[in-house]
């Protein structure tokens, strides 16, 4: 469905620069204040408000029944994709400033705080609608220098300032890399705009350099993603960021790595004009299986719950990453692609839930390890049955999407040829389940050992319960809703493979 | 559209009962899980399937349902349930265990009963599930299902092994669920375009006609084989068959008592019940040529299974490898392929459920005032707790055979099944037959011993408790089983055998056993 005028297609990400700017014009008036509600009130109002219209959109068919609605010539794109992964950088949003409410409590900037997120998401959204590399590029950084200041939030905690550094020092870096990466590619084509690129590809006699630009765009890719080779930054920033920051950026951020993977490769460089260069899906399958392995082993051995929470999120990385993996141009690409979309979609939710209750258990002073989480079921019984939703769900067991999610892969992967990846899928989907048990295990089969005192002198985080037990209700509901969301989906990834 | 009601009650129940306090629990939970029961009953009243809810041409489904859901890729998933002549038994076998179980927690659960008793309504809800549902991504949520509420039940409730034991169960069955779903996604993408719904029915009827192709380098002839072996080892483990029983001792005895009722009554029946409706519904020329293996596998489990629970002195170990080798009859049964054999399997389902659960029970009970289920430490408790030893020799009699009890009706059906079947040539079905009939000598060696040792002779008694009569509501389900146990053995006929066979001879008679398959290797 075409819409007039042509801009209002990009409302989500109107109101997400306009919120943003609304909290610059609270801050400014009591720059002193602390009124967190308030603060808290109004990001999540404009995240839950461009949440919503993507969804009217998404529905509405903007962007898809007549096809994709292109921008300023072509900088921005505005099409089922686009849409779909707005409502994840929205919800997750939504819910990590309502979870930031108790998390900030009595800390100082926290404006601040709000505008970072605000604008990260915006960044996210514009990435999921960047039509050429230029705007990918600026999007990028728009999304990412946010999330380095919001890392390095708890500017009096050493681990969050080591995380923000680190994070931000392998960022800087691979930017630099994707930036000269895309000046390669430039410099073959002469072109930046995705379509543009697509027509130049084929025919060029520069054929190794653009090897070299496709690989080192690869590799941007693969920071931002978290996902091998340049994954290692992830567990260190994850761990040390405060909890709600690590929801953000592990769901929100590592879908909006995604989007533009999976829009550049799909778009610009598609398999049939460059697999003579580089062969870029033998080149994701490698990285696909080295990446879901690598994460669950070493998510396996991790004693802290956020570290193996981490680890896990590199294991997902690559199960997402089968989307692209699976593009062999045998049988119908876009259940394959549509379930890595729809995956990003589940994962972001209940991952999003997993780190916020991890972020409950660092307002209520409980230690990291598996252990500090013993006995929690007794006193939080309803936030750690949403918790016990997440871990099974993150396993796959069928108690919410993720269950269905994976079974999407796994269907693609033999219907595109490739069942091995498929089966790689599903034997390092039951290896995971031995380590979210032992979160389960320790909430509800062990007994406290003192470590739950904190819980009385705090009280209950009214904001976070109601972020996690949000996120618990809509894993679970994901299972049945996947019949509504599919079609939008599995339509999005159709019009671009 | 009762089905649905049936499993939405159960789960509308469990979350009622999640929010009420402890104090009320009990109670309430025995009060919502008599609805499921008698709606099951009023179910079974008006049924009138006459076939077999996987091959739709022969005969009619009973409560049918079947609703678009999901389109996954190229197959469309349905919400589809049914219950025939096969589901219909084990239904109502679980909603009159359910609210037994929850009678006899009201002595042993003293802490989060709201939790506990919650958490039996979902597992029951789930056990529902996976015996109505026709699809299976449907039936697939369901079996994941019933493992999430039992591992807690055992891990928080249990024994002193409890963590070790729930772990263990949630392993191997996780495990064994992986196995099986991949033989039989291996089936369903060996299908390829015959089959555009992972509704059971509809490849059922593919595979039964042969529809069966390559998958990758795999040719049809090794995929059907591997397949079948790999759901085989995947239910075999729920059933459990010996070599992967280990986890059922574990899990039985450091479950609280109740819990092991409904893991023998009804779990277990789980793994029996799949292996009926997916290897030897779906892919009967497999089994027959497969079936002098099939078959050892049941005499094995179910001499040796008699045997461990011979050398046990702990009364629910022995009554939990007990389990083992009566679930060796029921593959005896099924491999036969006589209506008989796989007729009597499935009473044999039932039957069990109700003997197995009436044996925990008055295990349950007898710990429950004695504090100790060692042989060694007790002697001539019939003196002080007559009743409940009356109702464990009951049970003793139920699985050694007496006539006019369920466990003889079962176990004569499935001898005489399996001694007609022509499966093995040279009567080799007969020749197994003869030697799994002697489990049942050991069976009745074993419990007399221990009867003879525990419940008989002078009183004794090495422990602090003073032993007196059961509570009267850890009685009640006792003898609400003997009464049943005897109703079934006396009319197992007009009570189920008869809407069984309707449901399981289209199985039998199947025509042509496929050998070649399309494309070929």
């Amino acid at each position: 469905m075409a819409i007039t005028p042509d801009w209002a297609a990009m409302a989500p990400v109107i109101v997400l620069a306009v919120f943003a700017l609304l909290l610059f014009v609270v801050d400014s008036i009591d720059p002193k204040g602390s009124n967190n509600q308030l603060l808290a009130g109004v990001a999540t109002l404009g995240t839950v408000t461009a949440a919503i219209l993507s969804v009217i959109y998404l529905f509405a068919g903007v962007g898809q029944t007549d096809g994709a609605i292109t921008l300023y010539g072509g900088q921005l794109v505005v099409d089922g994709m686009a849409l779909l992964f707005t409502i994840i950088f929205t919800t997750v949003a939504s819910l990590v400033c309502v979870a930031s409410v108790d998390y900030l409590a009595d800390r100082p900037n926290q404006a601040e705080y709000y505008m970072l997120v605000l604008l990260a998401t915006l960044g996210m959204s514009l990435m999921a609608t960047a039509g050429s590399l230029a705007t990918v590029f600026v999007a990028l950084e728009l999304a990412s220098l946010p999330s380095y200041g919001l890392v390095a939030f708890l500017k009096t905690d050493r681990g969050s300032v080591e995380a923000g550094l680190k994070y931000f020092l392998i960022g800087a870096l691979a930017s630099a890399i994707f930036a000269y990466g895309i000046s390669l590619v430039y410099g073959v084509t002469g072109v930046l705009d995705l379509a543009g690129v697509a027509a130049a590809v084929g025919d060029t006699s520069l054929a190794g350099l653009l090897g070299v630009g496709i690989l080192m765009i690869t590799i941007g890719f693969a920071f931002k993603t978290a996902s091998a080779p340049a994954h290692f930054w992830a567990p260190e920033a994850y761990e040390g960021a405060p909890a709600p920051v690590s929801a953000f950026v592990s769901s929100a951020s590592k879908a909006a790595g995604f989007v533009v993977l999976y829009r550049v490769f799909v778009v610009a460089f598609p398999i049939s004009a460059v697999a003579s260069t580089i062969d870029w899906v033998l080149l994701f399958q490698v990285l696909a299986v080295v990446t879901m392995t690598l994460g669950n082993f070493a998510a396996a051995t991790q004693e802290t719950v956020k570290r193996m929470l981490a680890y896990s999120s590199i294991g997902h990385a690559g199960y997402i990453l089968i989307g692209l993996a699976a593009l062999t141009g045998v049988g119908d690409q876009a259940v394959v692609f549509g379930a890595g979309m729809m995956h990003m979609l589940v994962y972001g939710i209940m991952n999003t839930g997993a780190f916020l209750f991890v972020a409950m258990g660092e307002y209520w002073g409980l230690g990291r390890r598996f252990e500090d989480y013993n006995g929690l079921a007794t006193k939080t019984p309803v936030a750690a049955v949403a918790m016990t939703v997440f871990m099974f769900s993150l396993a796959g067991l069928p108690i919410g999407g993720g269950f269905l999610s994976k079974l999407f892969l796994i269907v693609g992967t033999v219907g595109a040829g490739v069942w091995w990846l498929g089966a790689i899928l599903a034997v390092n989907s039951a290896l995971s389940l031995f380590y979210y048990t032992r979160v389960v295990k320790a909430m509800w089969l062990e007994a406290p050992n003192g470590n739950l005192e904190g819980i009385d002198e705090q009280g209950y985080p009214a904001g976070i319960y109601a972020a996690v037990v949000t996120a618990g209700v809509l894993t679970v509901l994901l299972l049945p809703a996947f019949a509504i969301l599919n079609g939008p989906a599995f339509d999005a990834a159709a019009a671009l493979v | 559209m009762l089905v649905e009601l049936l499993v939405a009650l159960s789960l509308v129940g469990a979350l009622v009962v999640f929010f009420l306090p402890d104090s009320l629990a009990p109670k309430a939970t025995l009060a919502i899980s008599a609805l499921p029961f008698g709606l099951s009953l009023y179910m079974y009243a008006i049924f009138d399937g006459t076939g077999n809810a996987l091959m739709p041409g022969s005969g009619t489904i009973a409560f049918e349902t079947m609703v678009e859901w999901i389109q996954l890729g190229p197959y469309t998933i349905h919400w589809h349930v049914g219950l025939d002549g096969v589901s219909m038994p084990l239904v109502l076998l679980t909603t009159i265990l359910v609210p037994l179980a929850i009678l006899a927690s009201w002595t042993p659960i003293d802490t989060r009963e709201s939790q506990f008793y919650g958490m039996i309504l979902v597992m029951q809800a789930a056990v529902l599930g996976v015996f109505s549902t026709l699809d299976f991504f449907v039936w697939f949520i369901f079996w994941e299902g019933v493992l999430i509420p039992m591992y807690f039940l055992i891990g928080i409730w249990g024994g002193p092994r409890r963590k070790y034991a729930a772990i263990k169960f949630f392993v191997y069955t996780n495990i064994a669920s992986l196995v099986m779903f991949i033989g039989f996604f291996g089936l369903v993408f060996g299908l390829g375009d015959s089959i555009s719904s992972l509704g059971l029915p509809a490849i059922t009827a593919a595979l039964r006609a042969g529809e069966l192709g390559a998958l990758g380098p795999i040719g049809p002839e090794t995929l059907v084989l591997l397949s079948f072996a790999a759901m085989f080892v995947g239910f075999g483990v729920k059933v459990p068959i010996v070599p992967f029983h280990t986890w059922l001792p574990d899990a039985h005895v450091e479950a609280p008592t109740p819990i092991s009722v409904l893991l023998a009554g009804v779990l277990l029946k789980m793994g029996t019940y799949a292996l009926l409706r997916y290897n030897f519904t779906m892919l009967p020329g497999v089994a027959r040529e497969l079936a002098v293996g099939i078959a050892a596998v049941a005499v094995v489990s179910v001499i040796y299974g008699a045997m461990l629970a011979l050398a046990q002195t702990d009364l629910k170990r022995i009554v939990a490898y007990s389990s083992v080798s009566s679930m060796g009859y029921v593959i005896l049964g099924l491999v036969a392929y006589t209506t008989y054999g796989f007729g009597g399997a499935t009473f044999q389902m039932v039957a069990h459920g109700l003997i197995s659960g009436l044996m925990f029970a008055s295990v349950g009970v007898i710990y429950n005032v004695t504090h100790t289920r060692m042989i060694e430490d007790m002697s001539g408790l019939a003196d002080r707790m007559p009743v409940t030893v009356g109702a464990f020799l009951a049970g003793a009699f139920g699985y050694a055979g007496l006539p006019l009890m369920a466990g003889f009706a079962a176990e004569f059906f499935i001898f005489v099944g399996s001694f007609q079947s022509e499966v093995i040539p040279n009567d080799g079905m007969a020749v197994m037959t003869v030697i799994a009939m002697f489990g049942i000598v050991i069976v009745a060696g074993y419990l007399l011993w221990a009867m003879q040792r525990a419940l008989f002779g002078p009183f004794e008694f090495d422990g602090e408790e003073a032993i007196s009569l059961a509570a009267r509501h850890d009685v009640v389900p006792l003898v609400t089983l003997i009464v049943l146990i005897v109703a079934l053995g006396t009319f197992p006929n007009d009570i189920f055998f008869d809407m069984i066979q309707n449901a399981i001879n289209p199985v039998i008679e199947m025509g042509e056993v496929v050998q070649s398959y399309r494309g070929g290797a």
